[in-house]
């Protein structure tokens, strides 16, 4: 970021792929960390970069992975780099997140996971008995997902390239007939429901990685959701309008994406919200909104509204689901909106955040 | 949870709107002083719900909206050195100096880190003794005891490479500042619940009785500022002046005397610049001579760096309450948290940013 920009331009209009960088570089003649933090930066890196250099009608549904038609069934494909740091953190390892994550990406997409493909960048001097632990926890968790990793790349980069280990998995998974889950297609009525508390992956993180102890230990909740969404596709088929992990950016951002992509309004009630007490606790004391924290465990389901309660009973049935709620409902407009009616009975704005959320001084 | 949800509770909060509505007859300009206040009525939505007779007037408490431009000029120039480590609470390292900010020398190879206490970065001190570490010391009599702390015990471990960049700023000179300057709106505060409990009230007994105004020290939880508003209209009401406490569960009128103490032994009081609104005399504090070892604007030689601010904000209007942020004709367009032209955009306390987070239904 280059500060304040006095007087600059608005951004330029003219997003054609010239030899002018679309992202106004102006601003932003670097990379930043808020470009992957899931907020607005990334969204206009996306936005203004990728989807139109890349641009063909599956990338532009702007799902957490595409839908391809393989011929008589449908294919969804998915890709997502883990970096997290440390490797090891309470509740999991980069390892199980980024088969969960990955598998997470299909579920969303209404797919049952057919085959994992795992690419390794291994920086020079990593401890073999590292990588052992990782790749053990990568074989339990595809294992328990019951989903094969098919294919594979190892690179290695000179010591103080890398960050230890970095791993990009892409999957491919097949989508049952009568299943048609997209962002665009929550509407007017629809009912917004959450499966679990929310916030506990990116606390659980933060604690370990800034040495924060907390009374209670906060535990990443890291998981693969298949067998969340499964279910509850097979009984409401159609009616499920909408999937969405909340993973980077939190609830907040997700909800926003999923109201900016669907022309609609959501509106949540800040009461119903399920945050573990040690979570929020967490984040009152940083000063942290949990809505905008990240989740490796838990979806988000658009349904028609006369199927909330099937939806909402099938859910709790699960073991991951058993906290399942209705979070709030989708408005007509103002398009691209979401609003939060307070613990008070206010309501605000619930905004796309720039960057990721910084602690505040007091 | 416990100490968090019974100041949030809805039944509560429209037992004191009521309340309001019954006794307020006149029209009242109330000042919340500091930030975080601003941000829970945001957050909440009590500043759209309060009788129309009740206008809340957003103060100049956000520690990040008060540091002078050159300060923040002058963290980048020491950032940049190759030597230093720079240690920064959150919300700093994106505020905007002349040109860029913390997070933009961080991405092009600076060595800046986000610490959760002033202790953390003598640590890092101690650890690293080939490296300058400097902590951005910033903030109120909230944030003064700990960094007094950090550099008493810099001195007393005979850690040479630790320094503090200083602008700590006072609360009670700038109350007055407002209170005289012939546009003051304000007929009531809201003083700030925290600094009181590091400073107790005593001293805003005579500011009180010199201006004949009500002064409420007021807590930051939903309940807490319905029930400081309430306490400052009846009093406004009545024709009542003096100090009132309604954060009882943490202020007396003397304060922590032993954090008193401390600071006062590290720092001493001196004319201070606050940005957007000038110079107030004896409204800061600064090292003692024994102390200036730890001095990093003397350390580093930055103390010539000057800065002009941008014509287009009024942040300084705004921090006196004496305009809105949405009054600016800067607010939403060239001025936005992506692009701040002012600090009270950056920061999540300051008035600019909750206005255009939370109040853009409006």
């Amino acid at each position: 970021m280059s500060g304040p920009r006095r007087g600059a331009p608005e951004a330029a209009g003219d997003l054609s792929l010239g030899p002018v960088c679309p992202v106004p570089i102006s601003d932003y003649p670097t990379v930043q960390m808020a470009h992957g933090g899931g907020g607005r930066l990334t969204q206009q890196l996306i936005e203004r970069m990728f989807v139109p250099s890349f641009s063909n009608p599956e990338l532009e549904r702007m799902h957490d992975g595409a839908v391809l038609a393989g011929g008589s069934e449908r294919l969804a494909f998915s890709t997502d780099s883990y970096v997290v740091r440390p490797l090891f953190f309470p509740g999991g390892d980069i390892g199980s997140l980024a088969v969960h994550g990955t598998v997470n990406d299909l579920a969303m997409c209404g797919a049952r996971p057919v085959a994992l493909t795992c690419a390794l960048i291994l920086e020079e001097g990593l401890p073999m008995a590292t990588l052992w632990r990782i790749v053990s926890s990568m074989k339990e968790a595809a294992a328990e997902v019951g989903v094969p990793i098919v294919t594979g790349d190892t690179k290695v980069v000179d010591r103080g390239k890398g960050d230890g280990v970095y791993i990009n998995t892409a999957g491919i998974g097949r989508i049952p007939d009568g299943i048609d889950i997209s962002p665009r297609r929550a509407r007017p009525g629809d009912k917004v429901l959450l499966s679990g508390a929310i916030a506990e992956h990116g606390i659980a993180i933060l604690s370990v990685r800034e040495g924060l102890a907390f009374e209670a230990p906060i535990v990443s909740d890291s998981a693969a959701l298949h067998g969340l969404v499964g279910p509850l596709l097979a009984a409401l088929g159609e009616r499920v309008h909408v999937l969405r992990d909340p993973t980077r950016g939190g609830v907040a951002s997700a909800l926003n994406e999923i109201a900016s992509a669907a022309g609609v309004a959501i509106r949540l009630d800040e009461a119903t919200l399920p945050v573990a007490p040690a979570v929020r606790g967490a984040c009152e004391i940083l000063g942290l909104d949990p809505l905008y924290v990240a989740n490796e465990g838990k979806a988000i389901a658009i349904v028609a509204r006369e199927a909330a309660d099937e939806a909402l009973a099938i859910w709790r049935r699960h073991p991951l689901g058993r906290q399942a709620v209705v979070i709030g409902e989708v408005g007509e407009g103002p398009a691209g909106l979401v609003t939060l009616r307070s613990s008070i009975g206010g309501s605000r704005i619930v905004d796309l955040l720039t960057g990721e959320q910084l602690p505040r001084i007091c | 949870m416990r100490f968090v949800d019974e100041y949030r509770g809805e039944p509560e909060a429209q037992a004191l709107f009521a309340a309001l509505r019954r006794d307020t007859r006149q029209s009242w300009k109330l000042m919340e002083v500091c930030g975080g206040q601003t941000h829970t009525l945001m957050r909440s939505g009590i500043d759209r719900m309060l009788p129309g007779s009740v206008g809340l007037i957003h103060g100049p408490g956000c520690p990040v909206c008060v540091t002078p431009l050159e300060l923040i000029d002058q963290a980048l120039a020491v950032a940049r050195r190759p030597e230093v480590i720079f240690t920064s609470f959150g919300d700093m390292l994106r505020v905007p100096g002349s040109t860029t900010d913390l997070l933009a020398v961080k991405s092009a190879g600076g060595d800046v880190r986000m610490v959760y206490s002033p202790l953390d970065a003598v640590k890092l001190a101690r650890d690293n003794p080939d490296r300058e570490v400097v902590f951005f010391a910033v903030g109120f009599e909230t944030t003064a005891p700990p960094n007094a702390m950090a550099v008493w015990q810099a001195k007393r471990l005979g850690l040479g490479n630790f320094s503090i960049l200083t602008s700590h700023v006072l609360v009670p000179p700038a109350m007055e500042a407002i209170l005289s300057s012939p546009d003051c709106r304000v007929n009531g505060f809201l003083a700030a619940g925290h600094v009181c409990a590091v400073m107790g009230y005593w001293e805003y007994e005579p500011i009180a009785e010199k201006y004949r105004v009500p002064i409420v020290v007021t807590g930051f939880e939903p309940l807490d500022l319905l029930q400081g508003i309430h306490m400052a209209v009846k009093a406004l009401e009545a024709g009542r002046w003096g100090v009132e406490n309604q954060y009882v569960r943490a202020v007396t009128r003397d304060g922590n005397p032993a954090a008193q103490k401390l600071v006062t032994e590290v720092f001493e009081v001196c004319d201070r610049k606050w940005r957007g609104i000038g110079t107030i005399p004896r409204s800061g504090l600064r090292l003692r001579e024994a102390f200036l070892a730890h001095d990093a604007e003397r350390k580093f030689g930055v103390s010539g760096i000057v800065a002009e601010e941008s014509p287009l904000c009024i942040a300084g209007e705004v921090l006196q309450g004496i305009r809105k942020p949405s009054e600016c004709p800067a607010f939403g367009k060239q001025c936005n948290p992506e692009r701040p032209l002012g600090a009270p955009m950056v920061s999540s306390e300051g008035a600019c940013s909750a206005y255009y987070r939370y109040a853009r239904l409006a």
